[in-house]
């Protein structure tokens, strides 16, 4: 049966009379860990995206299985910002515990859509409020009481569509998607959402001034998260050994890697695989797998968070002094222990860059979009393996778990970088084979694997203590040699990791960011320019070390904004010191709450600073 | 038992092993350890056994921790690639390896302090996986390179140099290695080659973590009277289980024993390895039984020596793994880069949800 629509009747109400706020708007949805809103939520995201509405999804969720509040934030921009929001336009209240707080945070002109059974304070008239006896619409679709209480997050999928106009065929293929091969499933939840609609055409004749329209901006993009986008980047990239102790925000990339590894690299003939996935006894275990595997030939990484970095930090260390290539991925979150660990940071960057004890610095990648996560899950490979040590992809919670449109990424153009290392064939060409030799002058010395036939190519790998023939010494010369070669080999690396991208130029005010800061930096450029007159040059940093750019544009700014989601400025330190005669110029915009960088957050201090007026900042409640 | 690292000095020409290498084919570097180290005869022990077994240098990967026992792989099979790792984490390395190419057998090196401290946590987790590692502990119940500290192999009552007693109880990697489900595990001596070495061939052919638990008293620091890894005390108290024999593959079985005298334990290879009952017979094959006779033994302050536990036919990590017959490591580019159709399709998907599925939180 189809869906009944709404004829519209100018001027009936008040509300109407307004030309409503179109594909500019963010949704919240307020409910409980566990309770199943993920599909609803899904749905209503996905539905949006078809209609060719730029959008974006976050989950902002407790460390917990089931029980504590959660919510789940839609933003729909038509111009394409897909950066937090922090404002709530609509919101949807399905916890009757967070309930208070939820209603407070919604915008004057926003609207609330409420669960009637949950109590809340009053609510002042500027919001609309849309009660949904949401239990007794469960009662005539299901009487189990556990699958009305699941799907009854249908409902106010039903309703809110109705209210915005959200496409039914939407709904229905977004759903279709998701649910398609329960058909039980199915029509039990299209029930529920033609039950909500049904409700809303009925009851709520107050049109709210948001309206959802076809437009046409997502035409061929995909939805992916960050981390199913490096899983795939690794797939690609030709991964043959995985390690993992599961840890979030970071799980998720491995068990997506998992997903993809078993569908595309069984042997379809025998079942045999050409990949190891070893869930190992802590990270320390991990990354010495790796790196076990890494010394004897094979493209292996591991992926963690910042508790996971501290773990690996020796085993890193002596990666770099014996040279050994090793892909570790960081999806950054805040804090050890009991902290948030579901919450966002880009707090790891020095301890993930000059992991572990002696001098040590390693090359650090930055993704910040999916398609990054995608490119560099490859790329990472040829890097660790082209310069024999390990290398960084530092991601984030917001990036890797929440949900981003992208477009659909290239199949890679480039072969696999090996690197430097002799076969047997090789090594009888040669008169003598010494493992930590700098043969062409780029710091990186040629290695053999073992299983190598000609005993010439064999050699004993250790730690720090050794010649250029990775014979034991602790000669001062020896050491100091190795390390000005390593030294060499990260001056080399700057000619290998991605170019940041610039965007702009001529202007005295310059941005630097990196990882999921862009997409807010991305925004409030263009509304610091449209709403305080201000224009900025923007670098966007996709790796460490520096190149000759980013000294470029730094040199060519008289102030330089450095965003990040940390206290403490770390990438505003380490550009202090690689470039300290610019020191002075460099002014850290620091955003580290645990929720998503804002465009607001990024305006603020960088109006501040240029004189401007600075856009109101709108007070967030301490929650969210 | 033998000071220094032998040296293979043939007179004229040297004899040559099966694959016609010589003995000192298999020497490694100069041993820099104390004169008189149990360490050096272990390491003796090996060079012995391999060249006798005939292992191809090629496909042998040594592995170590940190510690006296760890520097040792330098000083055999100069021929393999060989990796000091960091302390106690040899393990990891190991199943790194053996995973990315489980064509090259691992001899890992580690200590008491490596092994039963630090390296605990991994120790147990690579018997778990039963990964192929022929692991040897080269166990003197103290910490020599750091001069004389207990370690957590030291039994109650044992005395430092300086006269400190431990009251702590000891950890017996035997029994807990019984415990995890190891497919091989046995104890000996540093100073007891003619028991150490088949044992050392037995389990250079299993397929799976094979633990040798071998008391290598040092000189320096625990040759002392209250030390009970001493040579006098265990020399004193060594009590063999059984007279070991071992019969590679590719030899035939010539012996002949005595019907209930003799047990006999089949590697996956087709070598055998024949137990001699001496005082009383043991089965090997027997958890239970292994258990109990540590147990009993620590009470009657014996040194129970010999094949403890086997049950060679223990699935290895790699078949757990079904891999591919190629090692990881060396695949080539169009079997692990999925060609661009796959790509495409993964796009697909992901344009129109079909076929994903939510994602969750956590902690």
């Amino acid at each position: 049966m189809p869906w009944r629509r709404r004829e519209t009747v100018p001027g009936l109400h008040l509300k109407d009379s307004v030309e409503p706020i179109t594909n500019d708007f963010s949704i919240t949805v307020a409910t409980v860990n566990g309770s199943g809103s993920q599909t609803a939520n899904v749905v209503l995201l996905r539905a949006l995206f078809q209609m060719g509405i730029p959008v974006s999804g976050k989950n902002l969720f407790p460390s917990n299985i089931a029980g504590l509040p959660t919510w789940f934030t839609i933003r729909l921009n038509k111009d394409g910002y897909i950066a937090r929001r922090a404002e709530t336009d609509i919101l949807v209240v399905m916890n009757p515990e967070t309930a208070a707080e939820d209603v407070a945070s919604v915008q004057p002109g926003g609207i609330i859509v409420l669960n009637e059974t949950i109590k809340v304070p009053p609510i002042p008239d500027d919001r609309t409020v849309y009660r949904v006896p949401v239990a007794k619409l469960m009662e005539p679709i299901t009487t189990d009481v556990k699958l009305r209480r699941l799907v009854g997050n249908m409902i106010y999928v039903g309703v809110l569509a109705e209210l915005l106009g959200v496409a039914e065929d939407e709904i229905e293929k977004a759903l279709d998607a998701q649910l398609g091969r329960k058909p039980k499933a199915l029509a039990l939840n299209h029930a529920a959402v033609r039950a909500g609609w049904e409700h809303a055409h009925a009851n709520f004749t107050q049109r709210p001034p948001f309206r959802a329209a076809r437009m046409n901006a997502t035409q061929g993009k995909i939805l992916i998260d960050g981390n199913a986008a490096g899983a795939l980047g690794a797939l690609f990239g030709g991964v043959t050994v995985v390690t993992w102790y599961p840890i979030t925000p970071s799980t998720s990339l491995v068990e997506s890697l998992i997903g993809y590894l078993e569908r595309f690299r069984r042997d379809p003939a025998t079942g045999k695989a050409t990949f190891a996935v070893v869930q190992a006894e802590d990270e320390i275990a991990a990354i010495g797998m790796v790196l076990g595997a890494g010394w004897a030939g094979a493209r292996s990484m591991t992926s963690t968070s910042g508790p996971g970095i501290s773990l690996m930090s020796e085993f890193t260390g002596y990666g770099y002094y014996a040279e050994i290539p090793a892909v570790i991925w960081d999806i950054q979150r805040v804090g050890p222990s009991t902290g948030l660990p579901t919450r966002t940071s880009q707090a790891d960057l020095l301890s993930a860059h000059l992991s572990s004890h002696g001098d040590t610095k390693h090359p650090v990648l930055l993704p910040s979009s999916a398609r990054d996560c995608y490119e560099f899950g490859t790329q990472a490979f040829d890097l660790a393996e082209q310069l024999q040590t390990p290398v960084f992809v530092l991601s984030d919670l917001d990036l890797g778990m929440n949900t981003w449109m992208s477009d659909p990424f290239p199949y890679p153009s480039e072969p696999m970088q090996r690197g430097k290392v002799l076969t047997d064939r090789e090594l009888a060409t040669l008169p003598k084979f010494e493992r930590y030799r700098d043969i062409d002058g780029d710091g990186v010395p040629f290695r053999t694997l073992p299983g190598t036939t000609d005993p010439k190519g064999v050699y004993f790998t250790r730690g720090s203590g050794h010649n250029e023939a990775a014979q034991y010494s602790e000669k001062p010369e020896d050491y100091r040699g190795g390390m000005d070669r390593l030294a060499k080999k990260y001056e080399t690396a700057r000619g290998l990791v991605p170019a940041p991208v610039i965007d702009g130029q001529g202007h005295s005010a310059g941005i630097i960011a990196y990882g999921s800061s862009h997409w807010a930096v991305v925004e409030a450029r263009d509304r610091l320019r449209e709403e305080s007159g201000v224009e900025t040059d923007y670098l966007l940093l996709k790796a460490l070390p520096f190149t000759d750019q980013v000294r470029d544009f730094v040199a060519r700014h008289e102030r330089v904004y450095v965003v990040e989601q940390n206290r403490d400025a770390q990438m505003a330190s380490l550009l202090k010191i690689e470039y300290p005669e610019h020191a002075a110029r460099l002014r850290p915009v620091l955003h580290y709450d645990g929720l998503p960088l804002d465009a607001r957050s990024v305006m603020g201090p960088i109006a501040a600073g240029e004189g401007a007026k600075a856009t109101a900042r709108v007070p967030e409640v301490a929650r969210r | 038992m033998s000071d220094a690292t032998p040296k293979a000095t043939g007179p004229v020409a040297p004899a040559r092993n099966r694959i016609g290498l010589t003995r000192a084919d298999y020497d490694g570097a100069k041993s820099t350890l104390c004169p008189g180290c149990g360490h050096n005869a272990i390491t003796a022990a090996i060079i012995q056994a391999a060249y006798e077994t005939g292992l191809k240098p090629s496909e042998v990967a040594k592995l170590s921790g940190i510690g006296c026992s760890s520097k040792t792989p330098a000083y055999f099979l100069g021929e393999s690639h060989g990796f000091n790792a960091v302390h106690g984490r040899m393990p990891s390395i190991a199943t790194g390896v053996r995973v990315a190419n489980h064509k090259l057998m691992l001899i890992g090196v580690s200590g008491d302090g490596d092994t039963a401290s630090i390296g605990l946590g991994q120790f147990c987790h690579l018997v778990r996986r039963n990964v192929p590692v022929v692991y040897i502990i080269e166990n003197n119940g103290v910490y020599g390179l750091t001069k004389g500290q207990f370690s957590a192999t030291a039994d109650v009552g044992s005395t430092t140099k300086g006269g400190s007693i431990n009251d702590l109880m000891p950890i017996d990697c035997c029994a807990l290695a019984i415990e995890l489900g190891c497919g091989f595990v046995a104890r000996s001596f540093s100073g007891d080659q003619k028991q150490l070495r088949p044992l050392l061939k037995a389990a250079f052919a299993h397929r799976g973590t094979a633990v040798l638990d071998v008391i290598s008293p040092c000189v320096t620091f625990a040759d002392h009277e209250g030390s009970s890894k001493s040579y006098a005390y265990v020399k004193e108290h060594d009590a063999p289980l059984h007279d070991i024999e071992y019969v590679p593959y590719y030899e035939d079985i010539t012996v002949d024993y005595e019907p209930g005298t003799t047990r006999e334990v089949e590697m996956p290879d087709g070598s055998h390895l024949f137990l001699k009952k001496l005082a009383e017979d043991y089965d090997p094959t027997s958890r239970e039984r292994a258990l109990s006779v540590l147990h009993a033994s620590r009470a009657e302050q014996k040194l129970l020596t010999g094949l403890l536990y086997a049950q060679p036919s223990l699935k290895p990590f790699e078949d757990e793994l079904n891999l591919v017959d190629e090692a990881l490591a060396t695949l080539p580019q169009e079997t692990v880069r999925p060609p661009k159709s796959v790509l495409e399709a993964v796009m697909e998907q992901l344009k129109t949800g079909k076929g994903m599925t939510a994602g969750a939180g956590g902690g």
